[in-house]
Formats: structure tokens, C-alpha cells, sequence
């Protein structure tokens, strides 16, 4: 039925053509003759085609736009005296006897537009005149396109100041009357629009209307041109006069669209100074027109106005912009209790961005805003949907604003805010936040700060809910936690107790983030502590017994012990074995032997009683020899204790190369190059023929197993120990046991069950090349080595 | 010519949140042939920026690295040159030359690059080039103090090597170069 209906029209608008370029074509050889009598009939049965009810807006403005340009062709004709033979009152006259009145309407507009160019009368009065007599056709559609006509042709015949129109008796005042009347008219057309037709067919009405509405909005866009329209009377009589309409019409369609559309066409400095009266409308606006997009949009405006210059900033002070703002939008709220959240919260994020831009130091309007927005979501429960974008919105704005996430952290509303986030928007806000500091490289640098700011970022820190995060994905869940430490890395003060009261507020807030997270957020906080240590040590030397400071390395080292002991319980014990032996070190640093000792034993009962992967063992063996090795603090009593205990160690590792390899290198624990280091050369040996019996045994077996001997590899790289400490000076390491040692690779290297093996004969070769450019050298390391045969 | 860059021992987000920005500006893709690391990344986010910075991405393991399928050693062949890499933590006394020279002779190579002290060293020994290209963000480290972060570039052509030492000193990157030419080895 409906495309029945659309056939119909295509029918009707085609026929209406048809009539109307019939009739044009007689009607241009009427003037082809100067016939004006003529012209003016087959003129306004042309224009009858427009007298149709029969067609939607869409199409009639296809009729009307072909009218327009034949009118403009007779304009043309009207225009020249000597053609048209009559004066133009008599032509005025004439025309008003065409029978219908549409057809009248349209010729005295044209014709009126020709009356006014003339200078015979007044442009004013003319004006007058169309403008009332347009009030003949009541119909919407017809009546909005006449008027709309009507506005066309007197566009540029306004008596506007500079204009050849202007003079004694036509003012601004008077082109000002004449679109306002118009205005009005068209509106009051528009707004019956809706009440016509049937109820079921309210939807297809709106639409049509919203296809007119330019119509309407083009009368705002003529003030808007008008030159003579300043400020003042912009004031006392525009404004209010368009308020007046738009308020009474009632009609939601009509308030929305023409509010939008005066705050775009007027400049921005008259809605500034304006802004109260301007406000005061919404309130009186239909309930269910959506205010706070125009309202945003309005804020917008005036934001980017701001922003576009700073010498327009101290108005906005001067009209109190932001307290008349505050004031609307409180009002709109009440005024509508049935506005959902995110409506609200759209309002203050609009005016929170109006704020930051033109009052970007007044943190309390700020915090005001944030306040108002917590009343409003208080009792609605955890939010959701497009309400949480809004908030996210709104939270992020201070951050972008200020680079300095301390001003944020000053707003006392912005963590209440944060309260009603549910928990992935908080982890969300959280992230935003955290990517602020990054960015901006900000050091949060007081305890107060940072415990602040630990609050807001709860959602990252710890279980929000008894739920916990099984739904996070795991790889996420890592990006997350590595971003937390990475955020304990930019807390920093240069005050070292300020410091430590920063790493006891994290320690205090990451505890409560249970043992997922422990392992990522306990380290970096370790090495801050560690860093901290470091800058006290060179102090420590300065300050005196009794000071009450308590950023001392032995305090630090108390807190570093207990941090470390709960990340072992986790379990994370091959991370906190790593950590206990850089403690040791760092006490090591500081001369404190007891405090290394007791993480050195820390460290070892993890080894003996946690770590049993085989290949976790031998790293954290490799860790545990190559820090005790560097241990200046330990006397000779507890050094011996570590070190046999390491090399214990290192001799039951699982797989006998592991054990060779290990054995051997704990024969560095008897040799250090300070100059008051151990060198004992006596046990280097030891451990080197027990790294040889350990390679021994791992040959025999292969033989057994495989039926092969095994590389060699093993017997060169002790070799080369043997020449590591043969070159420091260690006197038990003999040329006969080189020689030895030489002999029985070569020997096993030839020997015909030998494994192949590439890596071991470039080893060797490698190695006897040292021993020659040894040789080579001069010197007393030539004459060592020069009784080395190879 | 082939520009081989030389990094690690980042230690992020244990030590440090990020690459120096004056670095990371620097470090731009498509510019840089190989890239050989001497690990202790040490998550997968740094893994990844690397590898966008140049597919040829070596690593071996660093004691505190999440990925433990790194190796513990690696050698590779640019040009003319052998290249061994090796975190370091495993040669003990650490940093000692002559037990660098050691590994440097196991593994039979030209150039060997290791980290875990955190602090830059580029010489001659023995019969090869020792090179440590310290620690891109300056990480905190046991074994040295006032670390400053700092990467090595390598400028390989023909029997000749380029080093340069890109170090950040007081928030100014200071470039230093070193020349090594490699005498052709005759084989035993």
C-alpha cells in the first residue's frame, strides 16, 4: 500500500511539472511579446501547480525549486521599465488580481522584490506588507515554502546599516522586525505540522518535518548576517524574542533544533554575554526535549572560543560564566528527575572540559564539578554501560589537563568518584591513570602521594571482590601486573626517610594484592629499597650513633628480609633466592656480615628445601657461587661454613657434567685478585682434581652406556682452568700436570672410540693457540710458559 | 657494511620502567640488521619491541628473564666475524677477562658479547674482542655503581669492526668508537 502511496507522488510530481513547464513556456512568450497580461495569467497557473496537497515535502521542494527559477526569469522581465510597460505600483496592483491566493502570494514577492530595488517606496513598508499578507496560506507546507520564498528574494533588499536600503525611515530595527515576524510565522506553520494527520502516522510526520526544518533555521541564519544586530540589541530584542517563540510553541522537534541552531549562528561573545538569559530558557523547555546535547554543545563553543584566544579569557571571569553554567545545568537536572546517569554525567563532562579550558587553575571548580556528578550517581549503585564511558571520559580529562598527576590527586571528589566504577572500569580508569604518569614521566615523590594514589589504583592492586579474576586472561593479567611495577619504579624522593616512608606505604598497599600478583609487584619494590640503600651507605659514614633517622641500611635490610620471607611463601623461591643473595651483596657493600650471613642462609635453605628442578639448580647454583665469591665482609669462620656448603652443593647436581662444571667453578671461591682476597691455592687444586675425577667418572660411564667415550669437552675446559691459575700465580698447579692434562685429551681425541665432536677440537685448538701466544708474549709469562709442550 | 646493535640486561619493569627516551628515539626500525642480546629483558613487551625493531633478533638467557627457552649460549656468523653471546652470569669470577677469554675460546669466536655487570667494556684480548654493552636503562646492579645506560652498535665490514658505545651521561647520549681489525686465522 505504502509503495503505492510513492508511486502516486512520483505520478503527481511529474504531472505537477508537466503543468508547470506548459504553463512557463506560454508564460515566456507572453514576454517574449511584452504581453504582460498574458504573462501574468499563464504565471499564476503555473504557480497553481504549487496550490498541490498531494505531495511529501521531499517532492514538493522539487515543484517548488522549478517555480523558483522560472520566477527569477520573470523577476528578470519586471526588473526592465521599458518592457514592461507599466509602473511598478501598477504592476504591484495588477498582480493581486490573480484568482487563487498562492499564486498572488508568489507574484507580489516577486514583484515586491522588484518594488523594493526601485526606491519608489520605502523598503520597509513593502517588507511590511509581504510579510503580513503571507499570513493568507495557513497551510504548513505551503505557507513554509512561500515564506521561505519570501526570505530569498528580500535577502539582500534588508535595510542594514551600509546597505542602499538604509535610511530615515528604514532602520535595522525595521529589517530585524521583518525576519523576526517571519520567523515567527514559519514557526508557528512548522509546529501545527506535527498536530496534523493521524496519530499512527506521528513518525512519518517528524520526518517530514525534520526535511523542512532548515526552512525554519534559515530565518536565524539571515539575523545572524545582519550587520546593524550588535550586542545591545542583540540583547533586548533578538534574543529574547526567539526565546519567546521557542519556549511557547511547546514543541519538542522545534525547541530542540532551533536552541542547537541559535547557538551556532551567533557569534560566541554575544552567547557570553548573553549567557543568563540564554540559560534561563532550558528550564522552561518541553521535558522531553534532549537538552544536554545542546547544552553540551553550547559548552563546547564556548570552550573552543575560549581556546581560541587569551585576551577573551578574563569575560569569562567577568560574567561568571562558570557559576551560571553550574547553576543551568543543576536546574536541567532537577527539572528532570527521570534523566538517566549518563545524561547527568555528559553535562558535568561538558562542563568539566569548559572548565579546564578557561579555568584551568581553579582546581575547586574542578572538584566542584566531580562533586556534583557524586551526588547524582550516589545511591544509583555501580554504574554501567554508556554511563561508565562517560565517567571514564570525565576522569580522564584532569590527566590530559594537568600533566602533573599530583593535581589530580589533590581533587578530593575524584576518588569518591572512582567508587562507583564497577571493577573493570576501575581497572580501566586505573590504566588510564598509570599511562598518564608513564607518559609524562612523573616521580610521585611523598608517601602521602603515593598511598593516594595506590587508593585510586585498588583495582589493580588487589581482589576488588570475593570473585577474584578468573575471568582474566592470563597474558593480560601479566601486561596488567607488569605495568603496576612498572609504576613502583617512578616513586621517588631525594630525601632518603621520605623514601623509605614510600616503600614501606607500597609494601603496605601491594601485600593485600595476595600471591598472583606478589611476584610482580614485590621486586621492583625490593630494588627501589636496594637503590635506597645505596644512597644512605655514603651518608652512613657521616652520621653519628644516636641519630634518630630511621633510613639506615640496617633498618632497610630488616624491611627487605621480611618483604623477600613473603615472597618465598608464595611460593616464588627461585625469584626470592635471586633477591636474597643481591641483599647479601648490597649488606656485603655496607660491611654488615651478620645481615649478609643471614641472607646468604636464607638463600640456602630455599636452594636445599624448595628448588628441585635440575636446571633452576644449576642457575641458582651458578648465582649462589658467583656472589659468594665476591663476599669481602665474612671472616674466615663463616666463609668456610657458605663455601663448603656450596660445594657441596655443586657435587650432588643431577647430571655429571652439571657437577664438573660447577665443582670447577667454585675453585674460584679460594682465589680472589684484591689484593686482600683469599688466595688458597692449595684447595683451587682440590677442587680441580675432584672437577677431574667428576669428568672421569662422566667419561667411564658414557663408555659403559654408550659404548663410546664421551667428549672430551669437559677435560679441555678444566685444562683451561688449570691455565687460568698456572697465569695468576697459583704455585700448586704444576707444568707436569698441564702437560698431563694436554696429553690425555690429545690422547682421548685420537683414540679410535672417540666421539666426533667439532666444538670440542676448535676448543682445543683455540686453547694451544693461547698457550703459544702466551709464549709469545715476553716476559716472565713466556718464560711460565714456555715449558709447556704442545 | 652491517649494523649489528648490542643491548641488554634491561632488567624492565623489575629495574627500571622503560628505555631511555633519548634512546628510544634513536632505535628505529629497519635500520639495524641484527640484533644480539645479552638478555635479562625481561618480559615479553621488550621481547617484542626488539623484535619490531629488527626480525634478526638473538638472545640468550639472563637470570631473571620470563622466557626460560632462551639459550644459554649462542653463536653467530656475520660476515667475516664469529659472534658468541652469553648472559654472563654463568662465567664466574663475573667479569673477569681471563675467564670471559675462556668462554671466549669454548666457543670459538671472533667476538664475544656478554652482560650481567651492567657495565660497558670493549677490548682486545687475546686472540678476539670482548664486548659488554652494559645496561640500556641504566639498571641497578650489585656489582657496579652509578650505572649509565648505555648500548653498543657494531659496524661490521669485511675484516673490520666498528664499535660504537652509545652511553647516556647526564641526560646527554655521549658516542665513543673503538677499531678492531681481525687478522685472518690460518687454520691448524
Amino acid at each position: 500500500m505504502i509503495s503505492d502511496g510513492v508511486e502516486d507522488e512520483e505520478k503527481w510530481l511529474t504531472a505537477g511539472i508537466a503543468g508547470l513547464q506548459q504553463n512557463a513556456f506560454y508564460m515566456h512568450r507572453a514576454l517574449d511579446s511584452n504581453n504582460i497580461k498574458d504573462a501574468l495569467k499563464y504565471s499564476a497557473q503555473m504557480l497553481s501547480e504549487l496550490r498541490t496537497s498531494r505531495l511529501s515535502p521531499h517532492k514538493y521542494y522539487e515543484l517548488y525549486m522549478r517555480a523558483f527559477d522560472e520566477l527569477r526569469k520573470l523577476e528578470i522581465f519586471f526588473k526592465e521599465e521599458s518592457r514592461r510597460s507599466c509602473s511598478i505600483i501598477e504592476l504591484y496592483e495588477l498582480v493581486q488580481h490573480a484568482g487563487n491566493i498562492l499564486p498572488r502570494l508568489y507574484l507580489l514577492c516577486t514583484v515586491g522584490s522588484v518594488y523594493i530595488k526601485s526606491k519608489e517606496a520605502p523598503a520597509k513598508d513593502i517588507l511590511k506588507d509581504l510579510v503580513e499578507m503571507c499570513r493568507g496560506i495557513q497551510h504548513p507546507l505551503r505557507g513554509l515554502f512561500l515564506r521561505s520564498y519570501l526570505s530569498q528574494v528580500s535577502r539582500d533588499k534588508l535595510p542594514d546599516i551600509g546597505s542602499e536600503y538604509e535610511g530615515d525611515e528604514n532602520t535595522v530595527m525595521d529589517a530585524v522586525e521583518f525576519v523576526l515576524q517571519n520567523f515567527t510565522e514559519m514557526n508557528k506553520l512548522w509546529v501545527r505540522m506535527q498536530h496534523q494527520g493521524p496519530a499512527r502516522e506521528k513518525e512519518k510526520r517528524e520526518k517530514e518535518r525534520n526535511e523542512l526544518r532548515d526552512l525554519v533555521g534559515k530565518n536565524l541564519h539571515v539575523l545572524s548576517q545582519i550587520e546593524g544586530i550588535d550586542l545591545e540589541l542583540y540583547r533586548d530584542v533578538v534574543l529574547p524574542r526567539i526565546l519567546e517563540q521557542v519556549v511557547n510553541c511547546k514543541d519538542d522537534l522545534a525547541q530542540y533544533y532551533l536552541m542547537d541552531c541559535m547557538i551556532q549562528v551567533f557569534p560566541d561573545e554575544y552567547h557570553l554575554q548573553t549567557l543568563e538569559i540564554l540559560l534561563g530558557a532550558f528550564p522552561q523547555l518541553q521535558p522531553s526535549v534532549d537538552i544536554k546535547t545542546v547544552l553540551s554543545g553550547l559548552m563546547e563553543r564556548l570552550s573552543n572560543y575560549a581556546a581560541s584566544s587569551i585576551e577573551v579569557l578574563p569575560e569569562f571571569v567577568q560574567v561568571e560564566a562558570f557559576a551560571k553554567l553550574n547553576n543551568a545545568i543543576g536546574q536541567v537536572i532537577e527539572a528532570q528527575p527521570d534523566m538517566p546517569v549518563f545524561g547527568a554525567v555528559t553535562l558535568y563532562s561538558s562542563l568539566l572540559t569548559f572548565t579546564l579550558h578557561v579555568h584551568p587553575d581553579r582546581l575547586d571548580y574542578v572538584d566542584q564539578i566531580l562533586g556534583a556528578c557524586v551526588n547524582k550517581i550516589s545511591g544509583k549503585g555501580k554504574l554501567e554501560g554508556k554511563a561508565t564511558k562517560q565517567i571514564v571520559a570525565l576522569l580522564s580529562a584532569p590527566l590530559e589537563k594537568y600533566s602533573d598527576i599530583d593535581i589530580a590527586l589533590k581533587l578530593s571528589n575524584y576518588p569518591l568518584v572512582m567508587e562507583y566504577l564497577d571493577d573493570s572500569t576501575n581497572k580501566v580508569m586505573s590504566n588510564v591513570i598509570i599511562q598518564s604518569i608513564m607518559k609524562n614521566k612523573t616521580h610521585i615523590s611523598t608517601a602521602d602521594k603515593v598511598g593516594a594514589l595506590f587508593e585510586l589504583i585498588k583495582g589493580l592492586i588487589k581482589d576488588l571482590d570475593s570473585d577474584g579474576n578468573d575471568e582474566m586472561d592470563e597474558d593480560d593479567f601479566k601486561e596488567e601486573q607488569n605495568f603496576v611495577a612498572r609504576l613502583i619504579q617512578m616513586l621517588y624522593n631525594d630525601d632518603p626517610e621520605e623514601m623509605l616512608k614510600i616503600i614501606c606505604t607500597v609494601k603496605k598497599h601491594i601485600m593485600t594484592g595476595g600471591p598472583k600478583r606478589l611476584p610482580f609487584t614485590i621486586p621492583p619494590l625490593i630494588y627501589n629499597a636496594l637503590k635506597l640503600v645505596r644512597r644512605v651507605q655514603s651518608q652512613d659514614e657521616n652520621a653519628s650513633e644516636e641519630s634518630t633517622a630511621s633510613a639506615t641500611p640496617k633498618k632497610i635490610f630488616q624491611l627487605l628480609n621480611q618483604t623477600i620471607e613473603v615472597l618465598s611463601m608464595v611460593p616464588a623461591p627461585e625469584l626470592a633466592l635471586r633477591l636474597y643473595l643481591e641483599c647479601a651483596e648490597a649488606a656485603n657493600d655496607c660491611d654488615l656480615e651478620p645481615v649478609a650471613y643471614e641472607f646468604f642462609t636464607q638463600a640456602y635453605i630455599l636452594y636445599e628445601e624448595e628448588i628441585s628442578d635440575s636446571k633452576a639448580q644449576v642457575t641458582a647454583l651458578y648465582l649462589i657461587i658467583g656472589t659468594l665469591q665476591r663476599m669481602h665482609t665474612f671472616g674466615v669462620e663463616n666463609r668456610d661454613t657458605l663455601t663448603h656448603k656450596a660445594t657441596g652443593y655443586s657435587a650432588k647436581l643431577l647430571k655429571k657434567p652439571d657437577q664438573c662444571r660447577a665443582v670447577y667453578a667454585c675453585s674460584h671461591l679460594f682465589w680472589v685478585e684484591d689484593q686482600d682476597g683469599i688466595k688458597d691455592g692449595e684447595r683451587v687444586l682440590l677442587c680441580l682434581k675432584r672437577a677431574l675425577r667428576i669428568a672421569n667418572a662422566a667419561q667411564q660411564m658414557a663408555n659403559v652406556t654408550k659404548g663410546s667415550s664421551g667428549s672430551v669437552i669437559l677435560f679441555i675446559e678444566i685444562l683451561n682452568k688449570y691455565l687460568y691459575f698456572f697465569d695468576k700465580g697459583n704455585t700448586q698447579i704444576t707444568v707436569a700436570s698441564i702437560q698431563g692434562l694436554i696429553e690425555l685429551v690429545t690422547t682421548e681425541m685420537q683414540s679410535d672410540t672417540a666421539t666426533s665432536d667439532p666444538a670440542a677440537d676448535a676448543f682445543f685448538s683455540s686453547t694451544i693457540r693461547y698457550i703459544q701466544s702466551q709464549k709469545a708474549k715476553g716476559g716472565a709469562t713466556a718464560e711460565k710458559f714456555e715449558q709447556i709442550k704442545v | 657494511m652491517v649494523l649489528v646493535l648490542a643491548i641488554g640486561d634491561l632488567h624492565i619493569p623489575h629495574r627500571a620502567p622503560d628505555l631511555p627516551a633519548k634512546f628510544k628515539s634513536m632505535l628505529v626500525p629497519g635500520k639495524i640488521q641484527h640484533i644480539i642480546c645479552t638478555g635479562n629483558l625481561c618480559i615479553k613487551e621488550i621481547h617484542d619491541y626488539l623484535k619490531s625493531l629488527c626480525p634478526s633478533l638473538h638472545i640468550t638467557r639472563g637470570e631473571y628473564d620470563e622466557d626460560s627457552r632462551y639459550p644459554e649460549t649462542k653463536t653467530i656468523t656475520i660476515g667475516q666475524f664469529k659472534i658468541g653471546l652469553c648472559h654472563g652470569h654463568q662465567v664466574v669470577p663475573w667479569g673477569d677477562l681471563d675467564s670471559l677469554a675462556m668462554l671466549q675460546r669454548q666457543l670459538d669466536v671472533d667476538i664475544l658479547v656478554t652482560g650481567h655487570t651492567h657495565q660497558f667494556k670493549a677490548y682486545k684480548h687475546e686472540a678476539g674482542v670482548v664486548i659488554n654493552p652494559g645496561s640500556a636503562t641504566g639498571a641497578y646492579s650489585s656489582i657496579t655503581y652509578d650505572v649509565n645506560p648505555s648500548f653498543v652498535l657494531m659496524d661490521i665490514d669485511g675484516l673490520r669492526v666498528v664499535v660504537y658505545v652509545y652511553e647516556l651521561i647526564d641526560g646527554e647520549v655521549k658516542v665513543d668508537k673503538i677499531d678492531f681489525k681481525k687478522t685472518p686465522t690460518a687454520t691448524i
